[in-house]
């Protein structure tokens, strides 16, 4: 089938004007942008003035306790609201979650109870009709879940070895293609979904079956989401004509999904440089002034900026606040080697000037040692100034998911469109530790959890004792650990289906069967203090180990240190061999992670003391952070132990959580004077330069200063 | 050869151009009041270490290091002279640039035998960063416990060599504020033919944990961290003093 729409005049044809193909058209028609940050427009009195009134609404919503409203009885599906405006004449980018700013939506389709929870938490009410509904007629994954659930896997929830499981709530951590609403119009993408429902398989297999019905949901939300659009007075049947129109299809792809799921991570995918075709277009042809396009996006990120989820507090002390995870990927490099950046990638990051600082959306960049100069100094200096972007490392994720992947939560990439990911929280490997020394016995509840291995019962540990006991006890967890997800993931699919977001998919979908790590460090140093130092351990009237006296000093990971980083190397290495001697659900491929950014605070919390010297209740290193304190050869070296991890074990991704202070980033320019010679050659003061010797009289100290 | 090494800081970007490998060397004969690594200053401490083993490290990192390089710092590094010269020739092999911070407090000039290691150090030096902590005589001894003959000499030495040097002076509020005084040490520099850059310090206060640590009384107690505004002054008074000077030597 050859498509073409009058709005795509002046794009080069390609595959992408033959099939759903994203890639292609950006491929075809961007134009890489090198220059530097000159070009850009500061806010418009509109952006100002909507940013003022968020502001205020933003203090009477933490004035309020955290929730400025509340749905109670309206169930949140793509069409269950009217629109929802901060002021509709200003604003050039339009739609909000519910029909007004700053309400958070009801959405019980995972989990009635954490829903009721999350309203009544907050000081709200939850309708006792929709909790009847929602417990007696209509099943949530919640319920499932607990339904399947084995006695061992409720023992490893409630000890905290497994945590963070999105049993209860949204799994999140897809992402919808939303470019495809824009270059395409809805009414071609359900034409392809009918297309894809007519050429399934015939015999009616269960998969087969499930797919049908899946594809169904999905058409069915396509002609929502093109319904909720005409709510605001678009029809978004058709491609978009220009870069406000195709920003604004655009957010309606991602509006919907987030009106649906109140996922753990809800993602927007890659669409700076994908818009920037549009703008360009529009530049060249004079429909708008660059301040008119930086306006639009602007209103964008503003709306970015308020996505929100009715959330219980004990969700957000795991996450540490109250975070959506809306993360945009810029930049990288083209597979080409052309670097995707654009002039878009530069208004987007622009909006921290223009509208400050935020930690949403979660900008991202791609970094790569083949980005431009002027926007890796852009970069650079946005960093200092905000603090507001995250960096990852294109060049190790180009390898693997190609030049059009995205970043869905903090660090997992995923090709937009064509693969998507079932989140899988993380085993405690500090706790797992634990268990392999106490034969499976709690340190903290001293219940038996794990199967009654041997324990260890020696005074001191013996580094190839513990080593083969905490291999058997990995390969314990890794099996109930995946069995647990596998049926997680059985029931999202099957009672919280992400129709909007599985729409705006291929229909063949590589699935990731993610994993995750919390406690790497400490498991590296308590290994290396087993082997390099003598750890003794303290036992309780049961003879459970719940302390430990670290004798002597011993290699810390953190250090660029081999005889630890190799240990930590293994860890990884042998805990994703277990990992996938397991059978995953929907031939899901397995990948781990090892990034607790947030979370670490709690599965210290939840672990008694390690073989380190680490205290009971202490909280771990974030991601794979060395622990706090023992990286004492500088950032460097510090990093280098964290490169070393091996990312094909680990494929879902490796954090590094790095805070440094501007001062400690090199020299302040006004204290350093540099280039001296060429400076003062030119003698006799002609280069006299007057600001230098303002208010030269007195001493150094300036008025109001204490000596 | 071993040296005595004190630590290492992989990621140093305020000792010299660019990301630097800097390495601490144990060891100091002055005592600065304001100083905040008390923890090098026993000559006898440290951990003994070859320039191979340095230079180990540094090349596992060395993408990091592209428009850096390896720095030399304490302590006073020059009380380890040879290890230093054999560290740097090394480094030069490699094409690592190299870096020198030193009070010059060592330096003898009427020392020949001295001399002639130091005239050896320098081929493989590319940058020194001299500490000159006062340009007073008298002051620079209340404030280090030596006068400031040989840190002097060794600027010039510097100049007359040909060697880039950057100059760092700590600005400490009631010891090296003085505004003539700062204006004096501008005058000087003004003379020294390859002063690339002057690096104002402002005063801080992180290193007094370190005393309680090491349970020795901190001498500047009381005393307040220096404001960047006012470090920015005390830089235009030296720049001051280097520009009113400069025109009369070209003459």
């Amino acid at each position: 089938m050859n498509f073409w729409y009058d709005e795509w005049k002046g794009f080069e044809e390609g595959t992408w004007s033959k099939e759903i193909n994203i890639r292609s058209f950006i491929r075809h028609n961007f134009t890489p942008y090198e220059g530097n940050e000159e070009f850009l427009e500061g806010p418009t009195s509109s952006t100002t003035e909507l940013w003022q009134q968020v502001l205020e609404l933003t203090k009477k919503e933490r004035e309020a306790g955290g929730v400025l409203d509340m749905d109670t009885s309206v169930i949140s599906t793509i069409t269950s609201h009217g629109p929802g405006y901060l002021d509709k004449d200003k604003e050039k980018i339009v739609g909000f979650q519910t029909d007004k700013p700053f309400k958070r939506a009801l959405m019980p389709y995972g989990g009635i109870r954490m829903a009721e929870k999350a309203c009544k938490d907050n000081g709200y009410e939850i309708d006792p009709a929709v909790k009847e509904f929602f417990t007696l007629h209509r099943k949530t994954h919640n319920a499932g879940v607990f339904d399947a659930y084995t006695p061992e896997m409720r023992a490893c929830r409630s000890s905290h070895i497994i945590t963070g499981l999105p049993d209860a709530y949204g799994r999140g951590r897809i992402i919808g293609d939303y470019r495809r609403v824009a270059l395409y119009g809805v009414d071609r993408l359900i034409l392809d979904k009918m297309e894809q429902k007519e050429t399934t398989r015939s015999a009616m297999y269960s998969q087969v079956i499930r797919d049908r019905e899946e594809l169904s949901e999905q058409i069915r939300a396509l002609e929502e989401l093109k319904k909720m659009a005409l709510s605001y007075g678009f029809d978004i049947s058709k491609p978009a004509k220009d870069t406000r129109e195709a920003i604004q299809w655009l957010y309606f792809g991602y509006l919907a999904a987030v009106k649906e799921q109140n996922g753990a991570a809800m993602s927007l995918g890659r669409t700076s440089t994908f818009l920037d075709i549009y703008s360009e277009r529009d530049i060249r042809n004079g429909i708008y002034t660059e301040a008119e396009i930086q306006e639009m996006v602007d209103h964008f990120i503003m709306k970015l900026r308020l996505i929100k989820f009715a959330r219980t507090p004990e969700y957000n002390a795991l996450f540490s606040g109250d975070p959506q995870w809306v993360t945009e990927s810029i930049g990288g490099v083209a597979i080409d080697g052309r670097p995707l950046v654009t002039k878009m990638s530069y208004r987007y990051l622009h909006t921290l000037e223009n509208l400050g600082a935020a930690p949403e959306p979660n900008l991202t960049v791609l970094w790569s040692v083949k980005l431009p100069d002027n926007f890796k100094r852009y970069c650079a200096r946005l960093s200092i100034e905000t603090s507001s972007i995250q960096y990852e490392n294109d060049d190790l994720m180009r390898f693997t998911h190609g030049d059009d992947y995205a970043i869905a939560c903090c660090v997992s990439s995923m090709r937009v469109g064509k693969e998507m990911q079932f989140f899988g929280a993380r085993a405690n490997l500090a706790k797992c530790l634990l268990y392999a020394i106490n034969g499976g016995v709690d340190e903290i509840s001293g219940k038996q959890v794990a199967p009654e291995y041997r324990p260890i019962t020696s005074e001191y540990l013996d580094y190839d004792e513990v080593m083969k006991r905490y291999d058997e006890m990995m390969k314990w967890l890794a099996g109930v650990y995946v069995n647990t997800l596998n049926i997680i993931h059985y029931m999202h699919d099957k009672y919280c289906y992400e129709k909007i977001q599985m729409a705006l998919h291929d229909k063949k979908v590589t699935r990731w069967f993610a994993t995750g790590i919390a406690g790497l460090s400490v498991v590296a140093d308590s290994l290396s203090a087993i082997k390099y130092a003598k750890v003794k351990a303290i036992r309780n009237e049961q003879g459970i180990a719940t302390d430990y006296e670290v004798e002597g000093d011993f290699p810390k990971y953190g250090n660029d240190d081999d005889r630890v980083d190799s240990i930590a190397y293994n860890v990884v290495h042998r805990f994703m061999e277990h990992v996938r001697k397991n059978h995953t659900y929907r031939d899901s491929i397995p990948t781990t992670s090892i990034l607790t950014i947030t979370s670490n605070v709690v599965y210290g919390k939840n672990t008694g003391a390690t073989p380190d010297g680490r205290k009971k209740g202490e909280a771990f290193a974030p991601g794979a952070n060395p622990m706090h304190r023992r990286d004492t050869h500088g950032a460097v070296a510090s990093l280098a132990s964290v490169a070393k991890l091996p990312f094909i074990d680990a494929q879902d991704g490796i954090s590094n959580t790095f805070s440094i202070i501007p001062g400690a980033l090199g020299k302040e320019d006004k204290i350093f004077a540099g280039d001296i010679d060429v400076d003062l050659d030119c003698a006799g003061g002609a280069c006299f330069s007057p600001t230098l010797f303002d208010g030269l009289d007195g001493d150094i100290y300036e008025e109001g200063d204490n000596r | 050869m071993k040296g005595l090494v004190h630590s290492t800081e992989s990621f140093g970007t305020v000792d010299g151009p660019g990301i630097r490998f800097v390495v601490f060397l144990q060891g100091c004969p002055l005592r600065c009041l304001y100083c905040h690594n008390p923890d090098t200053w026993d000559k006898h401490k440290g951990t003994e270490t070859t320039a191979e083993e340095i230079l180990e490290q540094y090349n596992k990192n060395r993408e990091f290091y592209k428009r850096g390089g390896i720095t030399v710092t304490g302590g006073e590094p020059l009380l380890q002279l040879d290890f230093v010269t054999e560290l740097f020739k090394k480094a030069k092999q490699q094409d690592i640039h190299t870096c020198l911070d030193t009070s010059g407090i060592v330096f003898n000039k009427s020392n020949a035998e001295l001399v002639t290691s130091f005239d050896e150090l320098i081929k493989y030096t590319d940058l020194v960063m001299l500490d000159i902590k006062h340009i007073d005589p008298q002051k620079h001894k209340v404030l280090t416990g030596a006068d400031n003959r040989n840190v002097l000499d060794f600027a010039e030495y510097l100049s007359d060599n040909g060697i880039p040097l950057w100059v760092r002076h700590v600005v400490v509020k009631g010891y090296t504020d003085n505004r003539d005084d700062l204006k004096r040490l501008g005058r000087y520099l003004a003379h020294l033919k390859n002063l690339k850059a002057l690096d104002v310090l402002p005063y801080h206060t992180m290193g007094v944990s370190k005393y309680g640590e090491l349970g020795i009384d901190y001498p500047l107690e009381g005393v307040e961290a220096l404001s960047v505004q006012q470090a920015v002054k005390a830089k235009s008074y030296i720049m001051e003093g280097l520009r009113d000077e400069r025109p009369r030597i070209k003459k």
